[in-house]
């Protein structure tokens, strides 16, 4: 090891419940070097590196900063460590400007300089190359801007150790480079950069040296020059897996839905969705891609008639054999009872799809509790579900009454997929199916979906694994501020086209002619 | 070496899901660690030579000594069980109906118009009847207004069913101060005749059989019916009740007209039963306390019977305090208050576990 260490883990542990979420993990983070963690999601990375960030606290281990064994406590003693942490979620004052934010919270003496403030800010943004005006407020920046000011935040503290939780989550692959290149900036001036990620192309493009977690345990470090994505990937899951979905086609796709101009507005008079109008086919499966907030979510609760739809809008419903319907104007029971037969595994698992404090019975009953004339409600026939699907998808739970809220994550989804699923639909809508499921259950659900397809169904999944969307679809649907920037044949399509038409509607013309 | 200091003291960690014996464990020592302390305050009040368990006793002698004392507390317990069952599914629902005392007192007032004047033009069992119906009724429409306004414009239902209470309490002033005073300028309306009085059953007023039925009707409703599962839905998540389809504004104003209907139930039952009469003071409390009742039993109907007992012990068993050893009857309150607190808190301990300092060893893992 040439370059100086700044913070050593030894032996760290930390469990939740019996959930050990990082066994005995040895890490070193050095000056002048990125590393990136890299594993699944649910592999124990941020958890890891809540500890620096005084969020957690360890059950056993040390913590070494510069050689001198510390305990962190809160997010001050971190600081004071000069260590600082850019999480997944922003916290920021939306009122405030960003020098504002920057100084927040910091108990500095006297009075409060903002004019000092704003000039230490710009020297920063100068020194790394960050492209932000002090004086900007909150609301009115991008999403890449806020996270600038997050890590400016951080640096203004005096951060010499920084942590990005999955930074490049909610950014576009033209903003995800520039961020890579403050990163460097900041790399040759000495900084130790830790970047949390389960993307394989970025690791390799960006860090030096890559940590591996998987499933809580410490896999090992590896120069990034000595390494291949299929060796890490290999790490990151214990076996290699192909990285290949099944796409079969299917014969003869119908037409199933078709929108035109659906436009939606929300609370706040905001236009969430502008004008949106495409079909989707029985037999196919419709990606929906998009940077965060595009207007994914209100697309399919508006199908699913949970999110006020304005005038002029169209869902026409059109199955095989028996006549038509709109959709537009029914509440979701309204909708059930025309006998639309409409799947949805929304983005909000316990929030809006499930029920946390029930078992997998209660759950399924979410479907059926209103059948029948009785006052009563019927547990035999959810119960013989329930039954089915924990033996069907191997969901790991004690019995079927135990809460869905104390499953795992991908025990969760399964319960709600096979409920959907099991609902024989015509239409099939799922919102980030996949997001924080291990590659298995990841596949298990590619699997359903497919399935789903090559019945007829009409599967509309949104996604944001730009590689996943790629080799599942049939065909992507590119959202941008709300409005459709084009449709791609995923067979065809490239991920930087997707990614022109996530941040400019229509991007790259000559892709929506594919379409 | 490790520097001991620099860990923190004490540290929370999350428990996993423990078993059902165990919780009854804490729950129970919580009760003992309630009593315990309030035996302390009661020591600051006790003549020299009592101790607390002279005061214990003395509160349990009082309240189940005799015969005449069990049914005092039954009939203090009566409205305490009945209000608890009221406001069950509200809770449930997450709905913060704290209007009880105001739908106990809409009741009491309907059936009290009957009782005054309708009495001789019926049958006094159907009059009863017809009281009994009146106030389900006032006292369901009195908790269907602030449903109302949550369902159509999202108020706060908090501070809603709060306000309501002090609105309807003063209609009663006036009526006792206006059109259905007795002797002009008593402010008090006229004992009601005995054919408006529930009956006696086992030298007490037989409230008690109605919210016995009660409490079994709520366990099957809240446990067994689409009710009760959208109730239950709506609680855990509107978000989840909205996408299984169920209209959430609907089933809120329903449900708080299930609950105010109860309430006004019990309303009927403490005027014509308790006090056979109407004034200002006819909830007495009840609206509240039966808040500590319900949430102290989990929401559970046939834990209410057990909770509201114990509260009713207590209560009036201090009364007994009071006159034999000249402690404050407030004490009640006070000790009630200690258990309150402990039964809420020591949920904080069936959910988390603390680790200090000091036992930061392997055996803290084996523990576990």
């Amino acid at each position: 090891m040439n370059k100086p260490c700044a913070v050593e883990l030894r032996h760290i542990t930390k469990r939740f419940g019996k959930v050990v979420a990082n066994d005995s993990i040895d890490l070193s983070i050095n000056r002048g070097e990125i590393l990136s963690l890299l594993g699944e999601n649910g592999s124990g990375k941020t958890t890891l590196m809540n500890m620096l960030a005084g969020i957690y606290y360890p059950d056993e281990g040390e913590i070494y900063v510069d050689g001198v064994l510390t305990s962190i406590r809160s997010p001050k003693d971190a600081f004071d460590n000069r260590i600082g942490m850019i999480h997944q979620h922003y916290k920021l004052v939306d009122v405030f400007t960003a020098a504002e934010n920057i100084v927040l919270g910091l108990d500095e003496p006297g009075k409060l300089d903002i004019k000092a403030a704003n000039a230490r800010v710009r020297e920063i943004c100068e020194r790394y190359g960050f492209d932000i005006d002090p004086t900007k407020k909150i609301y009115d920046m991008s999403v890449s801007q806020k996270q600038t000011v997050e890590i400016v935040k951080v640096l203004y503290r005096g951060a010499d150790t920084l942590i990005l939780d999955e930074p490049t989550a909610v950014l576009t692959p033209q903003e995800t480079e520039k961020l890579f290149n403050v990163l460097r900036n900041m790399r040759a001036d000495g900084k130790a950069i830790v970047i949390i990620t389960h993307k394989l192309h970025e690791v390799m493009a960006l860090s030096d040296k890559v940590a591996v977690l998987r499933k809580g345990q410490y896999i090992g470090t590896v120069n990034t020059g000595e390494t291949s994505p299929q060796a890490l990937t290999d790490m990151m899951v214990g076996h290699a897996v192909t990285l290949n979905i099944d796409r079969p086609r299917y014969e003869n796709p119908v037409p199933r839905l078709t929108l035109k101009d659906v436009t939606c507005y929300d609370n706040e008079d905001v236009v969430r969705l502008d004008h949106v109008s495409f079909t989707a086919m029985g037999g196919e499966i419709l990606g929906v891609a998009g940077i965060a907030g595009s207007g994914q979510r209100e697309l399919l609760e508006s199908i699913a008639g949970l999110y006020p739809v304005a005038e002029g809008s169209s869902i026409r419903y059109t199955p095989e054999g028996t006549p038509e319907s709109e959709l537009v104007g029914k509440t979701p029971m309204q909708i059930k009872k025309s006998g639309v037969a409409l799947a949805f595994v929304p983005e909000d698992r316990l929030g809006m799809g499930l029920v946390g404090s029930m078992g997998m019975t209660g759950n399924m009953m979410l479907r059926s509790w209103r059948k029948g004339k009785s006052v009563f409600v019927d547990r035999k026939d959810p119960n013989a579900l329930a039954m089915n699907i924990w033996k069907e998808l191997e969901v790991v739970t004690p019995s079927t009454e135990f809460p869905v809220r104390r499953m795992s994550g991908g025990n969760v989804q399964k319960v709600l997929v096979g409920r959907e699923i099991a609902s024989s639909p015509n239409v099939l809508m799922s919102a980030y199916a996949v997001r924080g499921l291990d590659i298995n259950t990841s596949y298990t659900i590619y699997n359903l979906m497919t399935e789903q397809k090559m019945k007829g169904v009409a599967v509309i999944f949104v996604g944001e694994d730009l590689d996943v969307l790629l080799e599942l679809c049939d065909r992507i649907l590119v959202l941008c501020g709300g409005k459709v920037s084009g449709i791609v044949d995923a067979r065809t399509a490239t991920k930087e086209e997707i990614g022109l038409m996530m941040t400019r509607v229509g991007g790259g013309k000559e892709a929506a002619a594919h379409a | 070496m490790h520097n001991e200091n620099k860990v923190p003291l004490i540290r929370l960690a999350k428990r996993d899901l423990m078993e059902p014996w165990k919780v009854w464990c804490i729950r129970l020592a919580s009760i003992v660690l309630a009593l315990i302390l309030g035996g302390l305050v009661m020591m600051i009040a006790l003549p020299d030579g009592a101790t607390p368990i002279d005061g214990y006793s003395t509160i349990l002698a009082g309240a189940l000594g005799k015969k005449t004392a069990i049914r005092q507390t039954v009939k203090l317990a009566v409205p305490l069980l009945g209000c608890a069952l009221a406001i069950a599914p509200c809770f449930k629902m997450r709905f913060w109906n704290i209007g009880a005392e105001g739908q106990i007192t809409a009741g009491a007032i309907a059936a009290s118009y009957f009782a005054l004047y309708w009495v001789g033009r019926v049958p006094s069992v159907l009059l009863l009847i017809i009281m009994g119906a009146a106030g389900a009724v006032a006292g369901g429409l009195w908790a269907l207004i602030p449903a109302f306004f949550k369902a159509k414009w999202n108020t706060n239902e908090t501070l809603f069913t709060l306000m309501m209470n002090y609105i309807i309490i003063g209609i009663v002033r006036w009526l006792q101060g206006g059109p259905w005073e007795g002797r002009p300028g008593s402010q008090i309306i006229p004992q009601f005749d005995r054919a408006a009085t529930l009956p006696k059953v086992l030298g007490i007023h037989c409230g008690w059989i109605i919210v016995l039925i009660l409490v079994i009707f709520m366990h099957i409703y809240m446990n067994y019916t689409k009710h009760g599962y959208e109730i239950a839905v709506i609680g855990d998540s509107v978000n989840t009740a909205r996408y299984a389809g169920m209209n959430v504004g609907h089933v809120m104003m329903r449900t708080m007209f299930l609950s105010g209907a109860i309430s006004g139930l019990v309303g009927f039952v403490v005027a014509s039963g308790a006090n056979t009469t109407l004034y200002d003071g006819v909830a007495a409390g009840v609206g509240f306390t039966s808040i500590t009742v319900a949430w102290l039993s989990q929401l559970n109907a046939f834990a209410m019977i057990v909770i509201s007992m114990m509260l009713a012990i207590i209560s009036k068993g201090a009364e007994t305090l009071q006159t034999r050893l000249a402690v404050p009857a407030s004490i009640s309150d006070i000790i009630t208050g200690i258990l309150l607190f402990c039964m809420l808190g020591c949920e904080f301990f069936i959910n988390y576990r603390l680790i200090f300092r000091s036992s930061k060893t392997e055996k803290e893992a084996a523990k576990e």
